[in-house]
């Protein structure tokens, strides 16, 4: 009497669960498609190579100029400079919080860092435009500071949140007896960190890494306000960039339907995508690498 | 026992950790170039005093020692003396064999890097500390390799070549067979029987048989306290206390 109920309510569960794991995948390959679709739609009015190698974005220009050269650059240069802020600030704060602070300075630091995660990305990109911006603009003599070291410290403090927590819970999975072992020798707090914890944490905080730079690479809001969006070809840190995230947010709301414009926007979140999908293997490659010393 | 000073003691020694009274008032002298066998059943203290001896509980905060722990004379604890030299003098292969993520060369150099021994002369000691330690066949041909791919005997006897390249003074051992085969009990036993011409060793083990095999002296603990300290052979055959009597013939923990 029962058996047959609880086989059915099994039934209609599994059935749920394997249609909304197809839902997921058929969405993903949807969205795969469109760009795809369109990208191709793209290439078949610009030929690849101006599209490469072109150093300038005007696609409202006569003639319109479709090079994706100076928004790659832009992207870059916002994402490394991300990078190099967060990846030492993050990786000490995560060694600072597991290894050094007390467990009562961890149980505020943490949570708080972790809530820094909460705070939307207009609001981030609202602190470059009032506070960053003008310091900046001080400290460099220029008219403002909306630049790329503006939108880079501001995706520095945006992936912060999940560096800094996922290299620490990486830190702190690391056994005792690891950190015993070293101690054993000989070793001191630093050498241990630098030497023993570190390397065998290598995988989370790779993870953790990779990780931040999707966020940087990804994000639209924030450098769309703190960047300044210069069409010209981007030349330094203290100059204003348009990145590939912000030219498809400012554009796309005003181009006409399936033009070559329309479909350039595809092309660059194809290249877009590309970038994340690159970072992504070479995480995982890495994190396989070292995970070979971890197998027992 | 006369021809064998005291190397390493105890004296009076108290451990807390937080409200715990885990060590109490304990005292114990281990003789120069012998091995002494630390017994009790489990959960009364034995880890724990062993691990005073490298002041392993500098890490744990909530731990407080009050007493005395003397190297030749020396105190562990006095303000002077740097924690990093008293590990290398009193070495340790602790209970679970631990390796570092590293390979095998590796584990034994990163101890010699660390304490400045110059590159010259590391190959020469990495090797013979693997000899030493009967493991340098089996891993001769792949130094390179993982040392966590090594077989849980590998490892710690690889555990305890890291620690005799740097030639400590002590060896402290944390029952490093209870993780093992019989055949590699008997091998890491040979091993420090051979190891005693050359360092004192301290031998925490729950084996009754292994303490007969190869230990000189002998100390009962119970309760975080020591109970009675004596020849190996004395101890297990006449021991003056009637707790030590039950626990060697196995009556209790
Ligand atoms: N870091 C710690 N914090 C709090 N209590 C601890 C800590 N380490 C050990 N203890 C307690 O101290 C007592 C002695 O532990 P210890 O590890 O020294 O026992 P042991 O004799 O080595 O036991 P075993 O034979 O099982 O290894 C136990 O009651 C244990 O719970
Ligand atoms: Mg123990």
């Amino acid at each position: 009497m029962q058996l047959p109920v609880r086989e059915n309510i099994d039934k209609t569960v599994r059935l749920l669960v394997r249609s909304t794991g197809f839902l997921a995948i058929a969405i993903l390959g949807g969205i795969l498609f469109m760009l795809l679709w369109n990208t191709m739609a793209f290439f078949l009015q610009i030929k690849p190579l101006d599209f490469i190698t072109g150093t300038q974005w005007n696609p409202s220009g006569d003639p319109a100029l479709y090079g994706i050269l100076p928004l790659l650059v832009s992207t870059s240069l916002v994402t490394l400079g991300a990078m190099v802020i967060a990846i030492p600030l993050g990786i000490g704060t995560a060694a600072f919080l597991s290894e050094y602070a007390g467990s009562k300075l961890k149980g505020i630091l943490k949570p708080a860092i972790e809530m820094l995660a909460a705070v939307p990305s207009v609001a981030i990109g609202f602190l470059g435009i009032v506070l960053l911006g003008p310091g900046i603009a001080g400290l460099t003599g220029q008219s403002n500071g909306l630049n790329a070291l503006n939108g880079a410290v501001l995706l520095a403090i945006m992936a912060l949140p999940t560096i800094v927590t996922v290299a620490e819970d990486a830190l702190h999975g690391i056994p005792d007896s690891y950190k015993e072992a070293s101690y054993g020798v000989g070793a001191n707090r630093w050498q241990t960190l630098i030497r023993v914890t570190i390397p065998a944490a290598a995988p989370g905080i790779l993870a953790a890494v990779m990780l931040g730079v999707g966020r940087a690479i990804g994000e639209t809001m924030t450098v769309l306000m703190a960047t300044g969006n210069a069409s010209a070809f981007p030349k330094g840190f203290f100059h204003s960039v348009r990145t590939i995230t912000a030219t498809i947010a400012i554009e796309m709301g005003e181009v006409p339907y399936q033009t070559t414009h329309y479909y350039s926007l595809f092309a660059i979140a194809t290249v877009l995508f590309l970038f994340t999908l690159i970072v992504n293997m070479l995480g995982e490659y890495f994190v396989n690498k070292y995970r070979k010393y971890h197998s027992a | 026992m006369t021809d064998h000073p005291t190397k390493l003691s105890a004296h009076s020694v108290n451990l807390w950790f937080g409200n715990k009274h885990v060590l109490k008032d304990v005292s114990v002298t281990f003789p120069r170039n012998q091995i002494t066998a630390l017994i009790g059943p489990s959960g009364c203290g034995k880890s724990t005093l062993l691990r005073c001896f490298n002041r392993m509980h500098d890490l744990s905060p909530d731990a407080r020692i009050t007493g005395e722990f003397l190297l030749d004379n020396q105190n562990l604890y006095d303000h002077g003396i740097s924690v990093t030299q008293v590990r290398r003098r009193v070495g340790m292969v602790f209970q679970r064999a631990n390796p570092f993520p590293k390979s095998i060369y590796e584990n034994i150099n990163y101890g010699l890097k660390i304490n400045h021994i110059p590159k010259t002369e590391r190959q020469g000691i990495i090797e013979n500390a693997l000899k030493e330690s009967y493991i340098w066949d089996e891993v001769k041909d792949e130094l390179q390799k993982p040392a966590t791919r090594l077989s849980g005997g590998q490892q710690q006897r690889l555990c305890i070549a890291r620690t005799v390249a740097l030639r400590p003074e002590v060896i402290l051992m944390d029952e490093p067979c209870s993780a093992l085969d019989p055949l590699s009990t008997l091998k890491i036993e040979e091993l420090i029987v051979k190891l005693k011409k050359d360092y004192t060793i301290v031998i925490v083990t729950h084996n009754m048989q292994q303490a007969q095999r190869i230990a000189d002296k002998t100390i009962f603990m119970y309760l975080g306290e020591v109970v009675e300290a004596g020849d190996t052979k004395a101890l297990f055959e006449h021991p003056q206390q009637e707790m030590t009597a039950n626990y060697v013939r196995g009556r209790f923990g």
